[in-house]
């Protein structure tokens, strides 16, 4: 599966939030967007996924433009699990996780046995099984997130979009997560866009990374080709400090302030 | 793997669930029963509860068998459909919208539907219509005003909910100020006809009134029901939903088309009865969760038996007068609400 977004240009009124952005990613992937708020990183996932139509330039799944495909076939294709996601009706963790199967099902057809198996590997994987009962208005910030990361690991997506997921989680499913999204990547070949604040993370759990300024992208390759002391400071105005550890075999990044 | 975390134990969570929808199911189907014969025997003429059955079945004395089969059984009957009519409506309405307030007079359609009448009643508009110039004028304007207030919504970039519940109370505001004029400047001699009509009754419902708006009804459900599982989606945020994989803008087309259906054709028999579509949702959401799949079929069950106790109430209260019936629900409905207003920490309405 390639996952190909090609110029594209994006403006809610008259100032352009995405200026001819493009870049192109293959299964087993996994991406990592950065970027200062207001940069154009969630207008991005909403043009990949179709919520929004850039002026020019278009997002391709493979041979299919995303805005022609319809939706229920696209639910099939990609999953998101958006920034501000509400769960304002108290359905059960079970109920919310299952709706994860919509685009799959028959009209009221029961789940199988193996899609019931998908779902709770899902949910073993994102740790939500011991609540699956409780009604997600209950549910603290974090574990509303891994309801729905769960949710869209249920729609057994060929392309993973998450915004900012790791946003309402502890360390522990923090790393928890990336670790199941690489596991993903190299087992299933999904292909994972994440959009994330923490670099740390991304440099080390992303094969490639996005860093996007002002609507257009600034620096793109490799973490240790992107994250570098010159490019945090051009965009984020703080002074880094990076360097390479033998222990975690990857990049080790200090912030040390504004500069 | 420990035994808790298998496939197995999450079926048993699903037939939990299931359980619940069943036994709420068959004491709502109880309940039904129950107000269905009390309604039977509730009237001017005495009539003990052994003679209902035969009666009904057609034995007995000619004019008795006439009071149960052509007056009471029709008027149970509308009451059964309007009510179910009314709570799907509202069901349908609190999902799609998100919001916990929306009924079908929120988005304008029941005063639409009450310009409609007043204007057959008030100048004879629509008397091509015949005896049906009434219902038909009522049908008429609440599609009308559905699709009107719709498209008032749209923007460029789709329908958006907020807009669509702005245009809603704005329309309806006009319409009211229209009857109030129709009101103001009719005859004496039709004007109490109207004030009667948009108290809402079902005194004069028989088998006519169940021939006309049965099929409406029965339709408008069925789309509704057709849409349960959107529904559910749709209703934790249309954005949520298309990602998902909804068609939220048919979806959301049907749904509209299924609940004007249900409007126009309740209000057209029995007039403005308010807070139905209110309460039923509600007290079936609090008592069995906010799936549609077992909130749609419990509202048709106790919105009928609702609307038909409520209907013998208003028979019994002042016997051998009736109380329209819309002043009965509305005064019920409006602490109902309060109630459910103040326990809101406990039961989530729906809504951000």
């Amino acid at each position: 599966m390639e996952l190909r977004i090609n110029g594209v240009s994006f403006a809610y009124h008259s100032a352009d939030v995405l200026k001819n952005v493009s870049f192109e990613a293959s299964s087993g992937e996994v991406i990592g967007i950065l970027g200062k708020n207001g940069c154009g990183k969630t207008t991005l996932m909403k043009c990949i996924n179709a919520h929004l139509s850039p002026y020019s330039g278009c997002v391709m799944v493979d041979n299919d433009v995303v805005s022609e495909i319809p939706r229920r076939e696209l639910a099939k294709k990609m999953a998101i699990v958006a920034q501000s996601a509400s769960l304002s009706f108290p359905f059960s963790v079970l109920e919310t996780v299952l709706m994860g199967r919509y685009p799959n099902a028959e009209w009221f057809q029961n789940p199988t046995d193996h899609e019931m198996e998908l779902v709770l590997d899902s949910m073993k994987a994102t740790g939500i099984v011991d609540f699956a009962e409780r009604s997600v208005s209950e549910l603290s910030g974090g574990e509303k997130q891994r309801v729905l990361i769960s949710r869209a690991l249920v729609q057994d997506p060929k392309i993973l979009l998450l915004d900012e997921p790791t946003l309402h989680l502890d360390i522990n499913h923090q790393f928890g997560l990336m670790e199941l999204i690489r596991k993903l990547s190299r087992e299933k070949g999904l292909l994972v866009v994440i959009v994330t604040h923490d670099i740390a993370l991304a440099a080390r759990y992303c094969d490639r990374v996005i860093m996007i300024d002002k609507g257009t992208i600034v620096a793109s390759g490799t973490a240790s080709e992107v994250i570098t002391k010159d490019n945090i400071r051009n965009v984020f105005d703080i002074d880094a400090d990076i360097s390479y550890d033998e222990k975690i075999k990857g990049l080790n990044v200090f912030m040390i302030g504004k500069s | 793997m420990s035994e808790h975390e298998s496939v197995e134990a999450l079926n048993a969570i699903r037939r939990r669930t299931l359980r619940k929808y069943v036994l709420a199911s068959a004491v709502t189907m109880a309940v039904l029963v129950i107000a269905f014969f009390v309604a039977l025997k509730t009237g001017p003429v005495f009539i003990s509860f052994d003679k209902l059955i035969a009666l009904l079945l057609g034995n007995g004395d000619t004019a008795e068998v006439h009071i149960i089969r052509n007056i009471r059984l029709p008027r149970i009957l509308c009451c059964a459909i309007v009510g179910a009519a009314l709570s799907v409506a509202g069901v349908a309405m609190q999902g799609l919208f998100r919001n916990p307030m929306a009924s079908p007079s929120v988005l304008g359609v029941s005063s639409g539907a009450a310009f409609g009448a007043a204007l057959a009643m008030g100048f004879g508009i629509g008397s091509i219509f015949g005896s049906y110039s009434v219902p038909m004028m009522a049908f008429v304007f609440c599609i009308i005003t559905t699709f009107f207030v719709y498209f008032l919504a749209r923007t460029g970039a789709g329908v958006s909910v907020t807009m669509l519940l702005l245009a809603g109370i704005a329309v309806g505001a006009f319409f009211n100020g229209l009857v109030s004029a129709i009101q103001y400047i009719v005859d004496d001699n039709v004007l109490p006809g109207i004030v009667y009509w948009l108290m809402g009754s079902f005194s004069s419902c028989g088998w006519n009134s169940f021939g006309l708006a049965i099929l409406p009804i029965l339709t408008g459900i069925a789309v509704i029901a057709f849409c349960a599982n959107e529904l559910n989606i749709i209703s934790l945020g249309e954005e949520q939903a298309e990602n998902l994989g909804v068609n939220v803008k048919m979806t959301r087309i049907l749904l509209l088309i299924g609940t004007s259906l249900l409007v126009a054709g309740s209000v057209s028999i029995s007039g403005i009865i308010g807070f139905v579509g209110l309460i039923i949702p509600h007290t079936f959401r609090m008592i069995v969760g906010p799936n549609h799949k077992i909130l749609i079929p419990l509202s048709i069950i106790g919105g009928a038996a609702f609307m038909i106790f409520m209907d013998a109430v208003s028979r019994w209260i002042i016997s051998p007068d009736e109380l329209p019936i819309g002043i009965l629900t509305a005064l019920l409905g409006a602490p109902f609400f309060i109630y459910v207003m103040r326990t809101k920490r406990k039961y989530n309405m729906g809504g951000d």
